[in-house]
């Protein structure tokens, strides 16, 4: 459980680097972490991409994101995920759990186009129940309108 | 307004039907300008104990009646210290003149009685002072001690009735979602309590995420949707034996479900494969229709009190819209046409309303417009206020409002569907998603 907490500190460091780069910065801390662990793929690969409000369109930092992911997939085969979908708190409940659904089909779709086997991969909503940012402004909001994947070794469940 | 406004004309019809009213001072006025309604006064002296153990009972029913009345902003009290006379025998005549003298227009007495067996004995009369008439019969309600509450409100709901002509709201419960935890490890469980905040008690813990509990129209059953198989599943729990179970085979992702108002029908959306849709499931046999199949979201889902129709959002024209279509699907007319989002749309138990969450300009309003998409009207305005649902007379709505930032916390509210006496719900810790039951058996 603190592994995922630190893992996840980290990765928002390397997610902004990669937005301003469109390209996930590899170096970052992952290189302590061996290349074929879950912590390696969180700090390393990226976990997650963002979305522009009520919308489920990848964008271009997204799709690079994506690539890292799908490659790290194809190279971990022993490895499946979890997509995890979320949206900001400025919405209703229902609304954001669709929206969230939408949004965690739209980067499993974009993994299996790259070759991911759809049997690796599984999608949940969280709607606007688990935001990682507080405020309540933009800077945040910005954050929680994500798509997670979680890898674990293993089949998902 | 002008549903105020015709309540409060039933107010005075009742009034006015009084054989005695001829010879009265004048027409009972209840002035109705820009909006602001005068609260009819009343007077409800101490309740009489009819033995020495119902003493504190007649004190508690009778504050429990007060608050109840005051409460709907439709009545006023004429405080204890202003009354001339008490009532210390239920069954002597009544000195109408006492009480005209504080212009109290409608007076209530009561008396208590505490049996052995623990029952409790409650009798009421309601009468129009100025006609000096008793208005309706006595009524007597038995209950245990645990439902003292309750049978004040039924004095309130029968009080209510009288002079309104309506249906009251007091004797009725709300399941909700009870939060704690910061905002970004918040924990939540099914919680329920009487109307206005009392006896609560939680449901469930909070080892899954629940969300959005739905009342049965029994009051038997809530429906919700819980994480505890790892995805949003929709569940429904048996209050009489707190037995819960999945709902059938549904596959995928579940949210959002209601009943019907005969309660044999569950209306949800279901999401697959980023696309989610609604559909109906019968409560026996588990028979699944699929009701709406554009590639658009639709969710949040209500029949309409004769369950011909139901009310739901879609973005299907690019933005959360409400729209309307036949029970069984089929073409949908679009009802929202302001700027601005609109979701969560509960139809009124009255049919003549429909109650949706707005979102325009980031801030959030609770409002009611017509089916026909007309005279919209916002009641509430805040950074996030949601999720109404309509008390059993279709007078009131509960939701719930958000604070802003990182210490946000949300509250349940209620407000009439005026607009006016917007107040939180004495709810001890922090609430949402608050359903509001039928009225009690």
């Amino acid at each position: 459980m603190n592994f995922r907490l630190i893992g996840m500190l980290v990765l928002s460091t390397v997610i902004l680097a990669g937005c301003a780069t469109g390209v996930p910065d590899s170096g970052a801390r992952g290189e302590n972490f061996k290349p074929n662990t879950t912590e390696f793929f969180n700090a390393s690969v990226g976990d997650r991409v963002l979305f522009a409000v009520n919308e489920n369109t990848l964008g271009v930092e997204a799709t690079s994101i994506l690539n890292a992911q799908a490659a790290w997939l194809a190279q971990n085969t022993a490895f499946s995920a979890i997509i995890e979908g979320h949206a900001d708190e400025q919405g209703t409940r229902a609304y954001n759990l669709a929206l969230g659904a939408r949004r965690a089909a739209a980067v499993q779709s974009y993994l299996v186009s790259q070759g991911v086997a759809a049997s690796r991969l599984k999608t949940v909503t969280y709607g606007k129940e688990r935001p990682i940012e507080i405020c309540s402004s933009e800077s945040c909001w910005s954050k929680n309108r994500r798509a997670v994947t979680v890898v674990s070794a293993g089949g998902t469940s | 307004m002008r549903n105020i406004g015709t309540c409060l004309a039933l107010v005075l019809i009742s009034l006015t039907a009084l054989p005695l009213w001829a010879q009265s001072t004048g027409p009972l006025k209840i002035e109705i300008t820009e909006g602001v309604i005068e609260p009819m006064p009343f007077a409800a002296p101490a309740f009489v104990a009819e033995n020495t153990a119902a003493r504190q009972m007649a004190e508690d029913l009778a504050s429990v009646v007060v608050a109840d009345l005051v409460g709907s902003g439709i009545f006023r009290e004429i405080p204890r210290a202003a009354q001339i006379s008490g009532i210390s025998n239920f069954d002597a005549p009544v000195q109408f003149s006492d009480w005209k003298a504080i212009n109290a227009q409608a007076l209530i007495t009561g008396a208590v009685t505490m049996r052995g067996n623990g029952q409790i004995v409650v009798k009421f009369r309601l009468f129009d002072v100025f006609a000096q008439a008793q208005l309706g019969e006595g009524l007597q309600f038995v209950g245990t001690q645990d439902d003292w509450r309750r049978m004040a409100h039924k004095v309130s709901d029968a009080v209510y009735a009288r002079l309104t002509g309506e249906p009251g709201y007091f004797d009725s419960r709300v399941v909700y979602v009870a939060e704690t935890g910061p905002k970004n490890a918040r924990r939540k469980r099914l919680a329920i309590m009487d109307y206005d905040g009392a006896n609560a008690r939680d449901l469930t813990d909070d080892s899954a995420l629940v969300l959005a509990p739905r009342f049965s129209p029994d009051g038997n059953k809530v429906l919700y949707t819980s994480y505890e198989t790892g995805l949003p599943r929709v569940f429904v729990l048996n209050l009489k034996n707190m037995r819960r179970k999945a709902l059938s085979e549904l596959p995928g992702m579940t949210f959002a479900p209601r009943y019907s108002p005969d309660g044999k029908t569950i209306l949800l959306s279901l999401s697959s494969g980023g696309n989610t849709d609604i559909y109906s499931v019968k409560v026996r046999g588990g028979k699944r229709t699929r009701l709406t199949s554009a590639p658009s979201i639709e969710t949040a889902p209500s029949y309409s009190p004769d369950g011909n129709q139901i009310v739901f959002e879609s973005d299907r024209a690019g933005s959360q819209q409400l729209y309307v279509m036949p029970a069984g699907g089929g073409e949908a007319r679009r009802i929202s046409f302001g700027s601005g989002r609109y979701g969560t749309p509960v139809w009124s138990p009255r049919g003549d309303l429909v109650a949706f969450t707005k979102m325009n300009k980031g801030r959030f309003h609770i409002g009611v417009m017509r089916l026909d998409g007309t005279e919209e009207r916002l009641l509430t305005a805040s950074f996030l206020d949601e999720g109404p649902t309509w008390s059993p007379n279709g007078r009131v709505l509960m939701f719930f409002r958000e604070t802003r930032g990182a210490k946000g916390v949300p509250s349940i509210y209620s407000v009439d569907v005026s607009g006016r006496n917007l107040k939180p719900v004495p709810v001890s810790g922090n609430g949402s998603d608050p359903s509001w039951s039928t009225l009690l058996k």
